[in-house]
């Protein structure tokens, strides 16, 4: 076995127990840490699956803000998860769903097939064709109005052409979705005075000692 | 036989959604939905990914030396994703302070019998 | 957290360098990985740890509150402005090749500059919304 498989296997083991002790875990601030560390060991494997820019996303999105956010709002709630039955109708409903998720991967092309459908279209091409200098001759028009000129644009990192460049509308689209969400959070908030939780659903201290002579 | 390997990432990456999955609907703590939403979404990050990946490919940024790149447009469509995943966290945070604020209490059994009551 | 000198230590010594690695990241999208995304976030990060060790006080007497809620809105308008300058300068919207020669690098510099400055001052902000409730319990 090759050490590409062997790292491989081995994270992807990690991610399943660390997935499997969030779903078991009852204290809220184990399970906050534990979502931080499969973030991190997700952002390891989509660097293993040569994806830097999302790996590199990832680790500071997921292991970083996601887990401060968690941990601040387990200050403020002060919570812990009470005991619930398993619930069988749940079970019955996510077995049902990862049966026909594998069902549909039967389909799928294999791991690293050079001939996926998503490897040989014509647009992955021009999209890595863009990072290509324009040429002399392209001074004083704009690149790409000559005919099978593709598009070029010059910058190594296709990602980002991709992203800022020819979807550019949809990094527009996603801004102004951050934007909104940072509104909402301070909307929501803005009211919140946050006293303690309703004292009589608090258990009753015990009463202090009755005396020295007890 | 290689193809069962092949598919093999894909099964492992539907057993994390599917855990994801059900921390969502079989858990009642408002907070434990949240990270099981959170868990559901890396994994729908980690196919994706998987889908753009070619045998002997490097990372899409063209360099000397280096012939097969790996498909940048699925990174395109996560990076977006990642951050509005995070930005959904956030807000369900905001609204879960507020119910604690109001009901008293995060779990959801709980907070749907005072609404039965009112 | 104040009285812990290691921590103090420790992070005033790695702040500067998560800010300046932000930077890097967000000026160097273009020819390794990076991009406004991931420097936003580590911007923050860095904000969000300084916040950590030294109180929110001094976090909001570094980066004010009102600061970062207009850069919200500020990095968007940036985008947005920058596909309204195109349509001005003759082309479609967000048609970087009508901000001249070599435009779509420079709309692409741009552009992202924008989507730093929202992502930084969006998680910033929701940081210090809740750090204030904590404060104030």
């Amino acid at each position: 076995m090759s050490g590409e498989q062997l790292i491989d296997i081995v994270l992807l083991t990690l991610l399943a127990s660390t997935a499997i002790a969030i779903a078991r875990l009852r204290n809220l601030l184990a399970t906050a840490m534990l979502t931080g560390i499969f973030s991190l060991l997700g952002a390891c494997w989509m660097l293993f699956l040569d994806a830097p820019d999302v790996a590199f996303t990832e680790a500071a999105v997921g292991a970083g803000m996601s887990t401060i956010l968690i941990l601040a709002t387990l200050c403020v709630v002060n919570a812990e998860e009470k005991p619930s039955r398993e619930s069988p109708i749940a079970l019955v409903a996510v077995l049902l769903t990862g049966g026909v998720l594998v069902y549909g991967t039967l389909d799928m092309p294999s791991y690293g097939d050079p001939d996926a459908p998503a490897t040989t279209s014509p647009i992955t091409r021009i999209y890595l064709d863009s990072a290509n200098a324009p040429s002399e001759q392209e001074e004083g028009h704009a690149a790409g109005s000559n005919p099978g000129d593709g598009f070029v644009v010059g910058i190594p990192n296709t990602v980002t052409t991709v992203l800022a460049s020819f979807r550019g509308y949809d990094t527009m689209g996603e801004t102004a979705v951050i934007f909104t969400a940072g509104l909402g959070v301070l909307m929501v908030l803005a009211g919140a005075r946050h006293r303690r939780p309703d004292p009589s659903m608090e258990i009753e201290p015990e009463p202090v000692d009755e005396g020295p002579g007890k | 036989m290689t193809d069962v390997l092949g598919l093999f990432n894909y099964w492992i990456v539907i057993v994390l959604m599917m855990t994801g999955f059900y921390i969502v609907i079989a858990r009642h703590n408002l907070i434990k939905k949240l990270i099981g939403l959170s868990v559901f979404q890396v994994s729908v990050f980690l196919l994706y990914i998987t889908i753009g990946v070619i045998e002997g490919g490097t990372a899409p940024i063209v360099a000397e030396g280096y012939a097969v790149y790996s498909n940048p447009l699925p990174s395109v469509l996560i990076l977006t994703a990642i951050v509005v995943g995070v930005a959904t966290i956030a807000v369900g945070l905001a609204l879960v302070v507020r119910i604690q604020e109001e009901y008293g209490t995060i779990e959801e059994d709980e907070i749907q019998a005072q609404d039965h009551k009112a | 957290m104040k009285n812990h000198v290691i921590l103090r230590f420790v992070t005033k010594l790695l702040i500067p360098h998560i800010l300046l690695y932000a930077f890097y990241v967000q000026w160097h999208g273009d020819f390794g990985p990076g991009g406004g995304f991931q420097a936003g976030v580590i911007f923050a990060a860095a904000i969000v740890l300084y916040g950590l060790i030294f109180g929110l006080q001094a976090a909001e007497r570094a980066i004010r509150p009102g600061l970062v809620q207009s850069g919200v809105a500020l990095g968007l308008l940036l985008y947005i402005g920058v596909g309204i300058a195109s349509m001005l300068l003759g082309g479609e919207f967000l048609d970087y090749d009508a901000l001249g020669h070599d435009g779509q690098h420079h709309g692409i510099l741009l552009v992202e500059t924008g989507v730093f400055i929202t992502v930084a001052s969006v998680m910033i902000t929701v940081f210090y919304s809740f750090a204030e409730l904590i404060r104030r319990q």
